[in-house]
């Protein structure tokens, strides 16, 4: 295994060099050449376009070389300086794991001035906190992040290494795990230690839930895996649990990666993230027009919910692709899901099944998404959704002025 | 230019209500279940086509599956592909997302230069939105998923991206894998006529045979992961049905929702 400079083919073009965000590949005499502290995080061999770098990833064989591999891994994932709810999320579920395996937890952050984002980490359960602080890793970029990661993984040998299944965890999870070539479950909704052979068991629905699956990688490290936000426990912050911080020493060089990013346009319309949301109120074609659309998002805003939409709200264009929940849509999993007028056909039904608590509210009580609802309430949305608003700001009032 | 469209084919689980289970196994029966192009690969396809209908060029559909797959390509023929190709063979079966991809890789190597190569955010079945990020990994090129926008200027594409709250603009030069999500497109109904040139035209079957692989990289032994159990969950049922008049109504489910959320 290891890294080699194929001298025949080498340019001297120094697009390797620009690459590397460790500063450890030069052009010397027109020729690269790789120096000791290379970490094998294959930025190099990406960027190169005449194929003169040669990267081979160690093959395990048995379970010597699997033991090499420990420790629980996070991914730490934060968005404009705050870290996302899942990886607090993560880091619970990967402290449980750990202690199953008598092994450590290590969160691994990336971003620009980050440190103060270390102790919440440690609070939150991890032993130690690898942190690559440059400002180029201030927003998420696929080439650095893959890069850097596959670094952590190279020097540092995690056994299972956890992101959260988010827009980001989804696109660097697969492109860090075809790098080492191992193997990484998605979306998993629960996870395990087998007993005696302490493989991590990998659990997620398939088919739209409804099948299960249990997954394990048994002989390639790290087993890798993305986790649906809100299905871990985010546990309780320890102040006094101190981690150790690790500086990884990166030098990202915008000139080297082959994407660019343009721009960071937030949305207006959104204002709570549907998939963390702890509830979502949801309208379907029973609304009968965009107008009247504002009545849910009315309900949305007293609740403090995220609004969500089903197919048919979308494609007519009373809301926008991002609202959909459903097969083509997002698929949820709030404490309270609030469905008014929706039939609710199975390409709904599978982005929200999976909620604690489902509340329906539709004039048709044989709507399938009656039969499925906690609270199947039968009434005409327009007639109950604005009682429902006005009962929810009453009670809300009346119980937060005392403690005030 | 050249574009790549990675399509899957995929049981309608909309129809999946309407399919039995054998009484003594508890499993579904497929036999008979109807198969669709993966919803998401047509708004891919349809991107692809309506690109080259503008710059010229060729789209080239690929589908790795079983032998019927080639009913999702005659599809992709009729919705505007030039040519398709079906990667087919006992050896490929059992491939996770790292053999598929594996696999999916040397085939377009296989094929020859491209431009673009373009898939569906997921798979309706499998839900893992891996493959894309992967095969453009095994190809050595950059990615942008979640997009619901695209520009080409020049030998660049501008791609904008769905992130949780909001979108992301970004540039890349081509070749790039994109992963394209439901808002970018509406796809194209083919047509009698569409459908019927596309049942004339040959699609070639790969096997392993015609690729360049290590063939320990095929398959179930290519696959890092294996899925040891599976199981059928219990279908959610209903709970309390609430009947009344609207504020009496709003009274009972504001107790309900104020519970959880305090409690």
């Amino acid at each position: 295994m290891g890294i080699s400079i194929i001298v025949e083919k080498c340019t001297g073009c120094k697009k390797c060099e620009t690459a590397c965000p460790f500063g450890q590949i030069e052009v010397i005499d027109k020729r690269a050449v790789i120096k000791e502290g290379c970490t094998l995080c294959g930025a190099c061999h990406e960027a190169c376009e005449v194929e003169a770098i040669e990267l081979e990833r160690p093959i395990l064989q048995g379970a010597s070389d699997l033991d090499k591999y420990r420790g629980v891994f996070v991914f730490a994932e934060q968005h404009e300086g705050a870290l996302r709810a899942c990886t607090l999320e993560l880091l619970g579920e990967g402290r449980r794991l750990a202690d199953k395996l008598g092994q450590e937890v290590a969160a691994v952050l990336l971003g620009d001035k980050m440190e103060n984002l270390c102790s919440l980490l440690a609070a939150h359960g991890a032993d130690k906190v690898y942190l690559a602080s440059n400002s180029n890793l201030r927003f998420y970029q696929t080439e650095s992040y893959a890069a850097v990661l596959t670094a952590v993984i190279s020097q540092h040998k995690p056994s299972v290494f956890l992101f959260g299944a988010t827009t980001t965890g989804r696109d660097l999870a697969p492109r860090v795990a075809a790098r080492v070539r191992t193997g990484l479950t998605a979306d998993c909704t629960s996870l395990d230690i087998e007993e005696g052979t302490g493989l991590l068991l990998q659990t997620r629905p398939a088919w739209g839930g409804n099948i299960m699956a249990t997954i394990k990688t048994a002989n390639h490290r790290p087993q890798m895996a993305t986790v649906r936000p809100k299905v871990m426990k985010k546990p309780k912050p320890d102040p006094d649990r101190k981690g150790k911080v690790i500086h990884i020493p990166v030098k990202v060089n915008p000139k080297g990666m082959k994407t660019k990013l343009l721009e960071v346009i937030k949305s207006r319309e959104q204002t709570v993230n549907l998939e963390e949301a702890e509830v979502v109120v949801s309208g379907g074609r029973g609304l009968q027009s965009a107008e009247n659309f504002k009545v849910v998002e009315e309900l949305a805003q007293v609740l403090a919910a995220a609004v969500g939409a089903s197919r048919p709200v979308v494609d007519s264009g009373w809301k926008s692709h991002p609202y959909q929940v459903g097969q083509t849509g997002k698929t949820v999993q709030p404490k309270i899901y609030i469905a008014c007028g929706i039939s609710g056909a199975v390409q709904h039904r599978v982005g929200m099944e999976s909620s604690d608590t489902i509340v329906a509210i539709n004039k048709d009580p044989d709507a399938p998404i009656m039969q499925i609802a906690d609270y199947a309430v039968v009434g005409d949305l327009f007639q109950v959704v604005p009682e429902l608003i006005k009962e929810i700001k009453s009670r809300t009032k009346k119980s937060e002025s005392p403690k005030d | 230019m050249r574009i790549i469209v990675c399509i899957k084919q995929v049981p309608d689980i909309a129809e999946m209500e309407k399919m039995e289970t054998d009484p003594k196994t508890g499993t579904i029966i497929r036999e008979g279940m109807p198969a669709i192009v993966n919803p998401f690969d047509e708004y891919a396809l349809e991107e692809a086509v309506s690109w080259k209908e503008k710059q010229g060029g060729e789209v080239v559909a690929i589908s790795m599956g079983p032998p019927q797959a080639e009913d999702a390509l005659v599809k992709c023929l009729s919705m505007g592909a030039d040519r398709a190709i079906l990667l087919s063979d006992r050896d490929f079966a059992g491939s996770d997302t790292i053999a598929t991809t594996y696999t999916l890789a040397r085939a377009i190597k296989e094929i020859g230069d491209f431009d673009l190569v373009f898939c569906g955010q997921q798979a309706i079945d499998g839900d893992t939105a891996q493959v894309g990020p992967m095969l453009a990994e095994n190809l050595h090129i950059p990615q942008i998923t979640y997009v619901n926008r695209i520009e080409i200027e020049g030998k660049h594409v501008v791609a904008t991206r769905e992130v949780e709250d909001g979108y992301e603009v970004i540039r890349c030069r081509m070749p790039v894998l994109l992963t394209v999500v439901k808002g970018i497109n509406v796809p194209r109904v083919p047509t009698y006529s569409s459908l019927s040139e596309a049942m004339d035209k040959e699609i070639p079957v790969w096997t392993a045979e015609d690729l360049d692989v290590e063939i320990n990289r095929l398959g179930l032994p290519g696959s890092p992961t294996a899925v040891t159990r599976f199981w059928y969950p219990v279908p959610r049922t209903g709970g309390q049905v609430l009947t009344g008049e609207p504020p009496e109504l709003a009274e009972r489910v504001a107790e309900v929702l104020l519970n959880i959320l305090q409690g």
